[in-house]
C-alpha cells in the first residue's frame, strides 16, 4: 500500500518525464521520425528529377513504350523486327529471360537431386566426384563460369560445315553458331493428340485418386506409377497413330556456309542455360543432401522394425519429412536462377536487362521508366514464387506443442 | 532412482506363461563393428512366452544384442535363428520376420509427419493390406490398451515423452508382433513418467507375450522377467533367475554391477 502511495506521489510531481518514459510514446515518436525522413527522401527525389528532366527538355512516362525501337535483337521467342515497338522489346526480353530461366530452372532442380542422392552414396568413388563437382561449381563465381562456357566451349566450336552430330543421327548439331535441331510443325489434326494428351492426363489424377480410396477400404494398392506411366505415353501415341501422325518436322540440313530448316539456339543461350543449371545445381545438390541428412536415421529404424521396406520407407517417411527441409532453400535458389540470368549481359544473351536496360536506354532513353519496368518484372516473379513459398510452408508445417 | 519407481499391482513376480516352443536362437554368434568386438560367442534361447531382462553397463554389447534380433545390425559370424528362419546375408523376407518383431526404442521413434493414428494405421495398412477402417478399429483398440486414446488425433509433437513411449508401444502392437523388444524405453524419459510407461510393459507380459528387454528398472526386472541376463563387454556374464540374480549374484562384475546401480 505504501508503495502504491509512493509512485503516485511521484508521478503527479513530473509528468513530463512519464509520458517520455512510457514505451508506446516513444515509438510512435520514433515511428514519426522515420516516415517523416522517408517522405522527404522521396519527395525530393521525385521533384528534383522531374526539375532536371524539363530543365533538360526531356519528357517522362511510358508513352515511348509505342514508339518503333529500330534496332535489331539476335534471338528471341516470340517474333520480332526492327520496326517493332519499345513495348515489344520490352516482352521479347521478358520472355527470353522466363525461357532461360524456366528452362535452367527444370533441369538445375533434377541435376540437384541427383548428385546431392550422389554424394550420400556409400560408393566411395560416387560420393568423392559428387562432392569435388559441388565444391568446384560452388565455390567460383558465376560470372566466370558463364564467360568459360561462352568463350572456351560454344564459341571455340567448329564451323557450320564441320558440325558435331549429336547422337550420330543427323539431327542435333552443334557448331559455332549454336544448336541447331529439327523443328515440329504440327498438322491439322495434330490438336486431337494435344486432347488425348490432356485427357491422359486428367485419366492419371483420377486413377491416383481412385487408387487411394480403394487401398483406404479395401487396402489393396494398385501399381499406380506404371499404369500412370502407361497412360501418359501411351494414349496420346495411339491417338497420333490413328490420326494419321498428323505432325511433321522441319530437319536443319546443311546448304552451303549454314543450316537451313529446322530451329536453333545460339551459343550465348547455350552458354548461359549450362552456367545456371551446373552453377545452381551445386547448391540443390546440397539442400537435398542436408535434407536427407535430417531425417534421423532412427525413422528408418523405426519403420524397418514396422516391416516396412526399404522403398516404402524412403517414400511414406524419408522424403516427407525431407521435403520440408529441402523446399526453402530450393524455392530461394529459383528465385536466385532467374535473377541470376540477368548475368546474360556479360555474353550478350538479349535477355530483359540486355536488351531493355541496355540498348533501350542506349538508343531511346527513358532510364528511369526502364529501370522500374526491369524492377518490376523481377520483384513480381520473385513475389510469386514466394508467395507459393508460404503457401507450402503454412501446409506442411510439423504441429508441436 | 530405480527404487523409486512404484509399479501399480504390488512387487508380486506376475505368472509365467513359458511354452517349449523355442522362437529366438543365439549360436555362437559373434560381431564387430569395425576393429571393436561388440558381441563376443553370444549364445542364447528364448522360448515362447519368455520375458527376459538384459541388463549392464554401458557400451556392453545389450543393445546391439537385441537389434540383431531384427536384423537392424547384421551380425559377421555364428547364427541367428528367429521363428525358424536363420538371419543371414542372403535372408529373403527380412520384410516378414521385422513384422512379426516389434521394437520399441530409447529415442521413441514415432514418425511427426503423421498423427498417433496414422503412426499405428500406417504399417498395418502397407505391409498386411488392411482397409482404413480395420487399420483404426485396430489402432484404437492399442491406443486404448496404452491408456491414450484421447490423443489419437495429435502429432507426437504436442506429446509428453511418456505419451510418445507409450504410442511406439501401441503402434509395435499393431502388427500383431509374436515377439517385442524394448531398447532401453525408459532412458530417455523424466522420472514421473518412467512408471507409465513400465506399467503398460507389465501389462503387456501379462498377455504372455515374449518379451526381451534392455533396461535398468530392477523392479520391473523383479516383476516381470523370468530371466535376466548381465553383459559386460559383448559377453553374456551371468544368468538366471531374477530372485538369484539380485540375491545372490554368482560373478564379481554383477555383485560390481548391481551394487553402482542400486546404490543411488
Amino acid at each position: 500500500m505504501a508503495a502504491v502511495i509512493e509512485r503516485g506521489a511521484r508521478d503527479s510531481r513530473s509528468t513530463f518525464a512519464k509520458i517520455v518514459n512510457d514505451e508506446r510514446n516513444r515509438s510512435i515518436f520514433w515511428q514519426v521520425i522515420v516516415f517523416g525522413l522517408i517522405g522527404y527522401v522521396c519527395w525530393y527525389l521525385f521533384t528534383n528529377t522531374a526539375a532536371n528532366l524539363e530543365a533538360r527538355g526531356m519528357s517522362s512516362g511510358f508513352d515511348f513504350l509505342g514508339t518503333n525501337a529500330g534496332f535489331d535483337i539476335a534471338w528471341s521467342i516470340i517474333p520480332y523486327e526492327p520496326q517493332d515497338t519499345f513495348g515489344r522489346v520490352y516482352l521479347v526480353g521478358l520472355t527470353n529471360t522466363l525461357a532461360v530461366s524456366l528452362l535452367a530452372i527444370v533441369l538445375t532442380t533434377i541435376l540437384g537431386f541427383i548428385i546431392g542422392v550422389l554424394r550420400l552414396s556409400h560408393n566411395w568413388l560416387i560420393s568423392t566426384m559428387a562432392a569435388w563437382y559441388v565444391e568446384i561449381f560452388r565455390n567460383t563465381p558465376l560470372l566466370l563460369q558463364i564467360i568459360f562456357w561462352y568463350t572456351a566451349v560454344f564459341s571455340v566450336l567448329p564451323r557450320p560445315k564441320q558440325s558435331i552430330d549429336i547422337g550420330g543421327i543427323g539431327l542435333f548439331e552443334l557448331n559455332n553458331r549454336g544448336l541447331y535441331f529439327p523443328e515440329p510443325q504440327p498438322g491439322d489434326l495434330f490438336w486431337i493428340t494435344m486432347l488425348a494428351i490432356f485427357v491422359a492426363i486428367a485419366t492419371v489424377y483420377f486413377l491416383a485418386v481412385w487408387a487411394k480410396r480403394r487401398q483406404l477400404t479395401t487396402g489393396e494398392r494398385f501399381p499406380v506409377f506404371w499404369t500412370s506411366l502407361g497412360i501418359l505415353f501411351g494414349l496420346p501415341i495411339v491417338v497420333f497413330l490413328v490420326t494419321g501422325s498428323p505432325l511433321a518436322w522441319s530437319i536443319p540440313e546443311l546448304k552451303g556456309f549454314n543450316f537451313q530448316g529446322g530451329t536453333s539456339l545460339p551459343p550465348s543461350f547455350l552458354a548461359l542455360f549450362f552456367a545456371l543449371v551446373i552453377y545452381h545445381s551445386s547448391y540443390i545438390a546440397e539442400n537435398v543432401r542436408a535434407g536427407i541428412l535430417s531425417v534421423s536415421h532412427g525413422q528408418t529404424e523405426a519403420s524397418y522394425s514396422l516391416g516396412l521396406k526399404p522403398g516404402w520407407t524412403l517414400r511414406l517417411i524419408i522424403i516427407p519429412q525431407a521435403l520440408r527441409a529441402i523446399m526453402p532453400p530450393l524455392i530461394s535458389t529459383w528465385m536466385t536462377v532467374v535473377k541470376n540470368s540477368s548475368l546474360a549481359v556479360a555474353i550478350g544473351f538479349p535477355d530483359l536487362v540486355s536488351v531493355f536496360m541496355q540498348t533501350s536506354i542506349n538508343i531511346g532513353g527513358h532510364a528511369i521508366e526502364i529501370v522500374a519496368m526491369v524492377m518490376l518484372f523481377y520483384s513480381s516473379v520473385s513475389l510469386i514464387i514466394s508467395a507459393a513459398l508460404n503457401y507450402y510452408n503454412t501446409r506442411v508445417q510439423l504441429k508441436e506443442r | 532412482m530405480s527404487e523409486e519407481v512404484v509399479l501399480s499391482g504390488g512387487e508380486e513376480h506376475i505368472a509365467s506363461a513359458i511354452s517349449e516352443e523355442v522362437v529366438i536362437t543365439f549360436e555362437d554368434v559373434n560381431k564387430w563393428y569395425g576393429e571393436f568386438h561388440v558381441l563376443k560367442d553370444i549364445n542364447l534361447s528364448v522360448r515362447k512366452g519368455e520375458r527376459i531382462v538384459i541388463c549392464g553397463p554401458s557400451g556392453s554389447g545389450k543393445s546391439t544384442l537385441i537389434r540383431c534380433i531384427n536384423r537392424l545390425e547384421p551380425h559377421q559370424d555364428g547364427h541367428i535363428v528367429v521363428n525358424g528362419v536363420n538371419l543371414d546375408a542372403n535372408v529373403k523376407n527380412i520384410d516378414a520376420i521385422r513384422s512379426d518383431v516389434g521394437m520399441v526404442f530409447q529415442s521413441f521413434n514415432l514418425f511427426p509427419h503423421l498423427t498417433v493414428v496414422e503412426n499405428c494405421t500406417l504399417a498395418p495398412m502397407w505391409v498386411k493390406k488392411m482397409p482404413l477402417a480395420e487399420a483404426e478399429q485396430i489402432a484404437m483398440k492399442y491406443l486404448e490398451r496404452v491408456k491414450i486414446p484421447e490423443q489419437a488425433q495429435k502429432y507426437p509433437g504436442q506429446l509428453s515423452g511418456g505419451q510418445q513411449q507409450r504410442v511406439a508401444i501401441a503402434r509395435s502392437l499393431c502388427m500383431n508382433p509374436s515377439i517385442m523388444l524394448f531398447d532401453e524405453p525408459t532412458s530417455a524419459l523424466d522420472p514421473e513418467m518412467i512408471s507409465e510407461v513400465l506399467d503398460v510393459m507389465v501389462e503387456l507380459a501379462e498377455t504372455g507375450m515374449t518379451m526381451l528387454c534392455v533396461t535398468h528398472e530392477m523392479a520391473f526386472a523383479k516383476k516381470v522377467a523370468d530371466r535376466v541376463i548381465f553383459m559386460d563387454f559383448g559377453e553374456i556374464v551371468e544368468e538366471n533367475a531374477p530372485d538369484e540374480f539380485f540375491g545372490n549374484a554368482k560373478v564379481d562384475r554383477t555383485q560390481l554391477f548391481l551394487s553402482q546401480i542400486l546404490a543411488h
